[in-house]
């Protein structure tokens, strides 16, 4: 029981066939018994959680339940929790506890939710496969060999082992969809600004957006509920009217839940470029959609293949900008001996920082130095618009996008750390939705000849969010894919 | 610096490029394979405040130099008269009334700081 979705569990958190100190006690126990091999969390706090899991109870015997109240979850350590450290997997913040939450886990704690901990993370959400982490790699529940994607790993592995029902990442180009589908869980991208960055300690300001994981879109709906809505402490944060984005599930549409739905096929994503598996399972995915009514028809986004060079001017320039402040003086790592003012920045900084934070540090550096900014930074907000525009474009002739979440399924443990090019590579298929500012979700939808999970990614026009998680949730109903648990958790 | 922009449609800041390189004779017509060279490394190294020591500078030059081939694909591309896009929303800044909203919480941020002595963050000396 403990192991369902979040609508099952509410449900019975509701009816009192389970209460919320249940729940979360043995969930405890699922964490103390399978993260020493997962290393899917930084930090665990058993007495937080308890606490906040007899408040729950007390408030569901008070008639003061919502679908949310009593149900773990578990940050992604980019997220700032007063009273809980916030390490972004790295040495800069080891020992750092913020004095304030981040808005989305202020949200979700106000639905009532249970705080367990904080969940492992490639440094400062840079990478695509959690190894870059000071705290060590995670590892993925379906294969220990194996990545579960990253920068968000630690919670897509979390939310596929079964050691929380639901968990907030972060995804500045793909770091919620890419280790959801790496790991066989559903996670999901929000529009930029519907969520807001209110203490999401920033990588890429003008990219980064938090948004949850869980089993189901049904689930994915509700946790995102929670975390939508305008806070003027975030000047990006948009403000317009609150919605139910869990409100087309429900709707009673026969046999063909999805007729009238267009899907766009982008040329571009069928190419040459995908595993053989993905493929197929994709092809698999897709005939299922048109089974449920729905129709396809091919799309252009012709700078889509432009996403990933585009993406690593922009994130890099942005990060420089935003780590300065990482400077050893305010707070975080500061080096032991140093000389003057400038060497201890030096020195504190590369102390605290990985390789893979100082790399794109010093590539962002680069594009915004004197004399390179236009052929570098301009150029890429430049294409950045034809892409975003390829978008706009594509979306007068269909309602959502799909295509594959990853080029291939989880890859091994260190097979990619020596080669960043080809690390970033994993981006290929996420990151412009990021830059598009749009959003995108990723499902299961089959695994690879080894067993491991493939994702599908559904990418909808600007606010598409209900209709994406709607056409997910159909498939969902039709296929058991979200259902399958590796067997370590089993 | 890596890939000579191939497309001439702006030919002042293609030379800018160029001419700025340490090291490279400053060739309009024959575009060669141009690398990031250590003089680079330690250049944006001492302008992002990382120490690179000696023996790991060659290899960020290299790996800098495989990301660099990566994104100078870029330079190919027609972007004559395109709107550089800087944000995913057309963005204005909102305003808001001008009222003190943030308290005095001082000691909290500072108790976080790795060096402060009545309530200044301690640095090394700056000036003599």
């Amino acid at each position: 029981m403990i192991t369902a979705p979040i609508t099952l569990l509410s449900a019975a958190l509701r009816e009192r066939r389970l209460s919320s100190v249940e729940l979360t006690q043995g969930l405890l126990d699922r964490i103390a018994r399978l993260d020493p091999g997962l290393n899917a969390f930084i930090t665990v706090d058993r007495e937080r959680a308890l606490a906040d899991a007899k408040a729950a109870d007390a408030a569901i015997a008070a008639g003061r339940a919502g679908p949310l109240t009593g149900i773990p979850v578990a940050h992604k350590d980019i997220l700032a929790t007063a009273g809980m450290r916030t390490t972004c997997g790295s040495r800069m913040l080891a020992t750092y506890t913020s004095p304030f939450d981040a808005h989305v886990v202020e949200a979700l704690a106000r639905a009532g939710t249970v705080l367990v901990g904080k969940t492992n993370m490639d440094e400062f959400a840079m990478g695509s496969s959690s190894e870059t982490s000071h705290f060590g790699p995670v590892k993925n529940p379906w294969n220990p060999e194996c990545v579960p994607g990253g920068s968000s790993g630690g919670s897509a592995a979390a939310v596929a082992a079964r050691l929380v029902p639901g968990a907030t990442g972060t995804d500045t180009g793909g770091s919620i969809r890419q280790p959801a589908a790496l790991s066989g869980v559903c996670g999901l991208k929000p529009t930029y600004g519907v969520c807001s960055r209110y203490g999401l300690v920033a990588f890429a300001s003008s990219l980064d957006q938090a948004g949850p994981f869980a089993q189901t879109a049904h689930d994915v709906a509700l946790l995102l509920n929670a975390m939508a809505g305008h806070d003027p402490r975030d000047s990006t944060s948009l403000d317009r009217p609150g919605e139910d984005y869990a409100r087309l599930l429900g709707e009673a549409r026969g046999v063909k839940p999805l007729a009238g739905l267009t899907i766009g096929l982008p040329r571009e994503y069928f190419g040459g470029g995908i595993d053989a598996d993905v493929g197929q399972a994709l092809d698999s995915a897709l005939a299922e959609f048109r089974a449920l009514g729905a129709t396809t028809v091919e799309v252009e986004l012709p700078n889509a293949g432009l996403s990933v060079p585009v993406y690593y001017v922009i994130a890099p320039a942005e990060a420089s900008s935003n780590l300065s402040r990482f400077d050893g003086v305010r707070y975080g790592h500061r080096a032991a001996t140093y000389g003057d003012l400038t060497d201890m920045y030096r020195k504190s900084r590369a102390e605290g920082f990985g390789a893979e934070v100082r790399r794109r540090i010093l590539v962002g550096t680069y594009v915004l130095s004197h004399g390179y900014y236009d052929a570098y930074y301009l150029k890429a907000q430049q294409v950045r618009h034809l892409i975003a525009e390829d978008f706009r474009r594509a979306y007068r002739t269909c309602d959502v996008i799909m295509g594959p979440t990853a080029p291939t399924a989880a890859f091994r443990i260190g097979a990619k750390t020596d080669d960043p090019v080809q690390m970033y590579l994993n981006d290929i298929y996420t990151v412009a939705a990021n830059l598009a500012g749009a959003p995108a979700l990723s499902i299961p939808c089959g695994f690879d000849r080894n067993g491991m999970p493939i994702g599908l990614q559904i990418q909808g026009n600007y606010f598409a969010e209900a209709r994406m998680l709607d056409v997910a949730h159909r498939y969902q109903q039709a296929t058991d894919w979200h259902r399958r648990v590796p067997a370590v958790a089993a | 610096m890596g890939g000579i922009p191939r497309r001439p449609a702006r030919p002042a800041q293609l030379r800018g490029i160029r001419d700025r390189r340490p090291g490279s004779a400053p060739s309009r017509d024959a575009p060669t394979a141009m690398t990031i060279s250590l003089t680079d490394v330690h250049r944006i190294a001492h302008l992002a405040r990382l120490e690179i020591d000696a023996g790991q500078a060659e290899e960020v030059r290299a790996k800098l130099d495989a990301i660099f081939g990566m994104i100078n694909q870029l330079a190919a591309v027609d972007t004559q008269g395109v709107v550089p896009m800087a944000h995913a929303q057309d963005l204005m800044l909102p305003l808001r009334a001008d009222e003190v909203t943030e308290t005095d919480r001082h000691a909290l941020y500072q108790s976080i700081a790795p060096a402060v002595e009545n309530g200044l963050y301690l640095v090394p000396k700056v000036i003599e």
